[in-house]
Parts: structure tokens; sequence; C-alpha cells
């Protein structure tokens, strides 16, 4: 345990309180607002065994077997944007919370709640999006359900989707099993598909050719399985990106991870973009992405894994872990020094200033 | 991306930073203020702090056109997006500050028509494609973003669009600047201007700095390296005794700034007599409000605005911050009851405020190996 | 006040009423040019701020000024090497 713990970090370690009269969109952007909410209201009713860990997904026993389950509800204006749509997301995001517990998809649930004039072509497409996603994800919809709700109360179509998955025997992942020396690994280019759905939105007035990344990492996150233990640690970076995904591995493991401004990988487009919003990249959701943590010794094997497939090509090393100072992700910049990369407050808002 | 990239590159850093520490004075220990927030920002977000000689102090300025707003006029902001058929549209930068009574995003959430956009021209254009409706825009910022504002104002006039209007909220920066300089308690070798103000303003507002006051004042562009190299030609000029105004950010800045920017500016704005900034109170001529011939299109003369000036939270110390003689760590609130999630002054709120960045890049925790400071 | 970006101009819209294109890293991004003195060209660097075109970049003073850096480096590159050679030489 390092010494001297400053003021502001005690304050992340409290017990979590929730002083908000109202919910507003800062507690659904994934950050801290999220965090606290879960925890402060949600934990402190449903708290269980299974649902303390707050993982991506929950992880049972049935007799000798093991699986994982998750549940994920899909929001998004607009309802399609280049490289996907609400259909593509409600089946990828929740493969991937699968899939990053170390388990392979087996069957999904969705369940929509239709607004009243929403248009039917509309509907078929988004359909149409998820059984194609699910045909690559090798999964099918066992489950479903249909509610519609009045005009104006519905936000167009919003689908909740729940999934099961067969955990892998080879794994034995957590944040208590990452150890300093560790390498980060990520599996392409970050921020695309945040990027992608900000200037989909059209108010910003950009034109630029950025595509969601939405896609099913399970086969990526298959091919490192192999390294059973060595692989120690894996999440899809989506709502904060990959800085809120990380700060909660350290926090969870009291940890350091330090990065390398100068690895991370960004597409010029995606980085034009968000130099001319003052958005930073690291906070920008992903949909296709991986997150592997993975013993150094192996790290090379783990690339050339994640390589082989399509969909990894552009795998690399971000960064790595270091045993303090604890609970923090550091980067180390581009130009030659240092800062601290927080966990999110809120969406990342463009600013002018 | 060019005219960044370039301007990025680590590989010359050690050099500049070497002849920076070459230039210190010895036995000297320099304050210099970055006025700007985004200056701030970039030297947190790249870790230029961490470069710095042994003896160099950086002093945080008022630049910061999100963090002067006092909370009276942000309530204001919040009662004209909540009225009728309005549709509010601001900038990101402000969708978060706290009012009394809650920001524009907790207005959003109580039904007002609250709209980001990242040009004044759009919000024309979305008042142009709803005749019905009535859009507002708040405009912000300093004399970089006041051309702007003025150029959709003419256009706005010179194309009969009746339903858009603007609150106006622009500031100069030079009042601020003399302000500070003459508060007793700082202390300040020399200034870091901003560099985007300076593209309209030209470098010759900073000239009373120099003579009045001796101190040396260098226009500084936003990359590291345009940062480092301003710092570096500050410290010579220290080093020398010297007290001049120089341009460091030659690809941008000209001496007599962009004059068809100024002419926009007067041409549809004025000086109000006073304008209250928050934490350094009432500073006469900073502040620009609508001509007359312009009434039409203020925000201010169309709607009712409560238009109350209301204190600023007792513990908050954001005013001393903005003057640079406290630094945020040194706030009693800061990172205990004022965080960017429950933020209680400006400094915290606005990405650019000096409490942001020290918050966000973690200046105030400890480093790899060394103490907290 | 701050954000303002280097961007090229790749398309003028509307030459009587000053609307340009601009684009940087494949971005493109309509801009009012009504703030700069003269007629706006295809091609030129311009800052651009809330939309708005705020000035042109100087192109022979951007390469001064990397040329200024750029010497400082080389300077100080020449310095470490005398350094190192006078260490092993001292070794």
């Amino acid at each position: 345990m390092s010494e001297g713990r400053s003021e502001t970090e005690v304050q992340h370690r409290r017990k979590p309180r929730l002083r908000d009269e109202r919910i507003t969109l800062v507690h659904g952007a994934g950050g801290k607002a999220t965090r606290n909410l879960v925890e402060a209201l949600f934990l402190e009713q449903l708290g269980n065994p299974l649902l303390e860990p707050l993982g991506d997904s929950a992880l049972l026993e049935v007799g000798s077997t093991r699986l994982a389950f998750t549940t994920d509800a899909h929001v998004v204006q607009p309802l399609f944007f280049p490289g996907g749509d609400i259909g593509s997301l409600a089946v990828n995001g929740t493969v991937n919370d699968i899939a990053v517990s170390g388990a392979r998809p087996l069957v999904l649930s969705a369940a929509f709640v239709l607004e009243e004039g929403l248009e039917v072509a509309d509907l078929r497409r988004v359909v149409a999006s998820m059984a194609e996603a699910a045909r690559a994800a090798g999964v099918v919809v066992a489950a479903g359900d249909t509610k519609v709700v009045e005009r104006g109360r519905g936000d167009g179509l919003t689908v909740t989707t729940a999934a099961i998955g067969l955990v892998d025997e080879r794994v034995s992942l957590g944040p208590e099993k990452v150890r300093p020396g560790d390498k980060v690994i990520v599996s392409g280019t970050l921020g695309d598909h945040g990027m992608a759905v900000m200037i989909a939105r059209g108010n910003l007035e950009l034109e630029v050719e950025i595509e969601s990344d939405s896609a099913s990492i399970y086969p990526l996150a298959e091919s490192l399985f192999a390294l059973g233990e060595d692989l120690r640690w894996l999440r899809d970076p989506t709502r904060g990106g990959l800085a809120t995904t990380l700060n909660e591995l350290t926090e969870e493991s009291g940890l350091c991870v330090v990065l390398d401004e100068k690895a991370l990988p960004v597409r010029e487009q995606v980085a034009a973009a968000c130099e001319i919003l003052g958005i930073d990249p690291l906070y920008v959701a992903n949909e296709g992405k991986l997150i592997a943590v993975v013993a150094a010794g192996r790290a090379d094997e783990a690339l050339a894994s994640l390589r082989a497939h399509p969909l990894g090509a552009g795998a690399c090393i971000v960064g790595e872990v270091e045993p303090e100072p604890e609970g923090l992700v550091l980067l180390q910049t581009a130009f030659g020094g240092s800062r601290v990369v927080d966990m999110l407050v809120g969406d990342p808002l463009p600013r002018i200033c | 991306m060019r005219y960044i990239d370039e301007f990025r590159s680590g590989e010359l850093a050690s050099a500049l930073q070497s002849e920076l520490e070459q230039a210190m004075p010895s036995g000297r220990e320099l304050a210099l203020m970055e006025v700007c927030g985004g200056h701030t920002h970039a030297i947190y977000k790249h870790g230029i702090d961490e470069l710095l000689p042994q003896g160099l102090e950086l002093v945080h300025g008022p630049g910061c056109p999100v963090c002067v707003i006092p909370v009276g006029r942000v309530d204001d902001a919040v009662a004209l997006a909540l009225e009728p058929n309005v549709i509010f549209t601001t900038f990101g930068d402000m969708m978060r500050v706290p009012g009394s009574k809650g920001s524009l995003l907790d207005a959003r959430s109580r039904g007002a028509d609250v709209r980001m956009v990242y040009s004044p021209l759009d919000a024309l254009e979305l008042a142009r494609a709803n005749p019905e409706r009535e859009v507002i825009f708040f405009a912000i910022g300093f004399e970089t973003t006041a051309p702007s504002t003025a150029v959709t104002l003419l256009q706005a006039r010179a194309q009969g669009i009746a339903n858009f209007s603007v609150f106006c909220n622009h500031v100069t920066i030079g009042p601020p600047l003399k302000a500070i300089i003459d508060a007793p308690e700082l202390r300040l070798d020399g200034l870091i201007a901003p560099g985007h103000v300076s593209a309209v303003t030209g470098s010759r507002v900073y000239d009373f700095i120099a003579a009045e006051y001796g101190r040396p004042v260098v226009v500084a562009g936003f990359e590291p390296l345009d940062i480092l190299q301003s710092m570096l030609m500050l410290v010579r000029q220290l080093a020398a005794g010297r007290a001049e105004v120089e341009n460091q950010y030659t690809r941008v800045v000209r001496e007599q700034g962009n004059p068809r920017a100024l002419e926009a500016i007067e041409q549809t704005m004025e000086l109000r007599d006073s304008f209250e900034w928050r934490g350094l109170g009432s500073i006469p001529d900073s502040g620009l409000r609508l001509r007359e011939e312009l009434a039409d299109w203020d925000a201010e003369r169309r709607y009712e605005v409560p238009g109350v000036s209301v204190p600023d939270h007792k513990a908050c110390q954001c005013g001393q911050v903005l003057r640079g003689i406290v630094k945020p760590w040194e706030c009693k609130v800061f990172g205990k009851a004022c965080t960017p999630e429950s933020p209680i002054g400006t400094c915290m709120v606005s990405s650019e405020g000096a409490c942001a960045a020290y918050y966000h890049y973690g200046r105030s925790r400890p480093k790899r190996g060394t103490v907290a400071t | 006040m701050c954000l303002g970006i280097p961007a090229q101009l790749v398309e003028i819209v509307d030459r009587k009423a000053k609307v340009a294109k601009a684009e940087i890293g494949g971005v493109r991004r309509t801009v009012s040019c009504a703030l700069l003195e003269g007629e706006a060209q295809v091609g030129e660097w311009v800052l651009v701020h809330v939309g708005f075109a705020l000035d042109r970049i100087d192109e022979e003073q951007a390469a001064e000024t990397l040329q200024l850096l750029s010497d400082m480096g080389e300077a100080y590159e020449r310095e470490l090497a005398k350094i190192r050679e006078s260490a092993e030489g001292a070794a």
C-alpha cells in the first residue's frame, strides 16, 4: 500500500451517496456519475454476490458448468449511423460482454419498446441488422418481447438484450489476476464509434467518413483463451472509452496502468474530428474493440493471435501495468511529460475554449 | 495534421527544456502567468509543467471566458432557456456550468429545449429552419469569438431573420489583465498572452503591461513547442532586464490584429460601463453588449432576465484562483466539496479552468516516486 | 476562446456570401470567410474558430519558427554528442 494518498483519492473510495434529485444525462454517460448511481442506488437495494463485482457479466455455476449472464439496454440517436444501427449495436454489445467474461455466447433475448409512429420500414431494417449480427456472432435470439408506447414517450425505439454464454475452461479472468509488468493491448483504433454517432447527429455540421466499429469481438477474445492464466483481464471499452475502462481496472486491482500516448492507435479522421471539437479520443466509446491485459512474456503471442483476425489487424501494445501509484491511470505524453488519465465525469462535450 | 503535429514534436522538447534551464537567471525565482485557459489546458494535457526548470513557477490567469461568467448570468441564461417556445443554443462549454438553480443541462431535464452548437451561424440556421420558434444564442468568449457573433448578427439583420437573438456575454482582455496586475498580493514577473485573442486584437493591446508595469509579455501559440518557446523568450527578457511585448505566434498573430474582425465588433457591439466578473468583481469597460441599432436581436432587451447579481458560494475561492493568488489545491474546497461531479465554482466545471485541469490531469496527486505537492 | 484549428480551404461554396469548405485530417466543415482580408482562395491555410476562418496562416512564418526550433534542436544534439565523446575519452 502506498503512503500519503491525497484527499482526492480518499474521496474516490468513500461510501457512495447519491445527492441528485433528478436523473440527468450525466448519469447515463458511463463515467463517475453512472458508477455512483449504480453503487449508491441499485446495489443498495439489489446487491448480492453475483451482482456486486459489477463485471460485464455475472458468472454463475449450474452444477459443474460455469455460465456467464449479462444484459444491456440500447438507446442511441440517431437509430442509423455509418457502420451500424441500434440493432447491430444491441446484438454485438451484449455478445461482447459475454466474450470479455471469457465465455462463448450461446443465446440472446431481445425486448423492444417501440414508439407509436415508428416507421415499420425502419423497424424491419433494425431487425434485419440484428439478424445479420447474430449470424456473424454465431448466436440465436431465443426469446423476445414487444411493447408499444404513446408517441413522444419512446425515443423511436429502444432495445434491451440479454445473453447467456458458456465460460471457457481455459481462462480465469479478473482484476485480481493482473500483475505489475503485464502488458495492456488494444485490438484496434480508438474512438470510431462514439465519433461516428456524434457526427451522425448532424448538429455539428462536420463532413467526414467515420464508421462505427460495431462488431462481435468474440473471435478476438477466443483467440486469446489459449494463453490460459497468462490472459489476466479482458474488457470492451464502450461508454467512457479506454480511459474509463482502465480506471475501473486500476480501481479494482489497486495497481497502476501507464499508457504510451505515441502508441495509441487513432484514425486520422477521428483524431482530426476530436481536435476540432476539443474532445479526447481516450474517452470516446468503442463498440468493436477489445482490451486485453496479458503477461509480458506472452504479449507478442497475443498480438500475433489478434492480428491473424481481420478485426484485430491493428492490435498493439498501448501500456503497461505498474505497482503504483495505486489506482491511477497515467499517460506518458508524446511531448515527453506525463499526466493522469482520470475517469470521465459526463459525456465528452465539444468545447470552443 | 499540418501546423499541429510539427509543433507537438517531442524531439525538440529536450532541446527547449535545456535552453530554458540555461536561460534562467541564477538565484532568481520567476513566476509566469499563462493568461488563457486554453494554455492551462495544453500545459497539463501534454505534461509541459514537468519539463520546467527549478525556480520557474506558473500562475494561472483569468483568460477563461467560461470561468468568469458570474452565477447571476448563468441564472439569466437558464431563465431564457425556460421561456416558452425558445430554442436555446449554446457552446458545449456552458452546458454544465452551475447557476444558483442548476445548469443548462439541468434546465433541459426540466423541459427546456437546450441545444449545443459549434458555431453561431448554426444557431442562425436553426432560426431560419424553424420560423415558428424563437432561437437565442448564448454568446461567450473574448475578442476571439466576438467577431463571429458580430458577423452572425449582421447576417441576421441583412437577411431579415427576426426570430433570432443573442444573449451577449463577450468580454475584453485588457481590463481584467490590468485589474490583476494592479493587485498588490500578486507576484508576477511575466505574461504568456493568449494567441487567438491576439489574432483579433493584435499584440499592441499588451503594450501597457510592458510600458507601465515593466513586465515582459510574449504572445504564444497553443502547441507544446509554442508554449515552451514563449517561456524561453520571457525568461531571456527577464534575465536581460528587458520588458517588451514579443510575438512567438508569428504564423497567426500580427501587431495590428485582424482589422475586419475588429470592425465587425465595432459595428455591432459597444463596451458596457462595467461588467461583473466571477471572483474579480465589477470591471469597467470589460464587457460588450449589442448596440442600440441591433436591439431587435438583443435577448436582454427582448426578454425579461432576472438580472440578479448572485454572490459566489461562501466557500468558493475561484476569484483568488483566477487572480493567481491561490493555487487550485490551496483552495479549501478543492477536491472535497468541489469536484467536477459536484462543482461549486466555474474553475472546476469548465474544461479549461485551472481547477479542472489540476483535478483532471492529477497535479494534486502524488507523482511516481515523489511526494505529493 | 482558444480552440483554433489550422485547416485548408478546399472549396469555395459561395463567393458572394464568403462561404467556403475547410478541411483538416479528412474532416470538412463549412466556414465563413467574412473575417478574412480579400478573397479566400482554395489551397490557403486558415485558422478556424467556431465556424469562421479567423485568419490566414502565414506559411513562411510557420517555416521560420520551425527552423528556429529545429536549429535549437541540432545545437542541443551537438552539445550532447560532445559531452558523450568527452565522457568516452575520459573513460
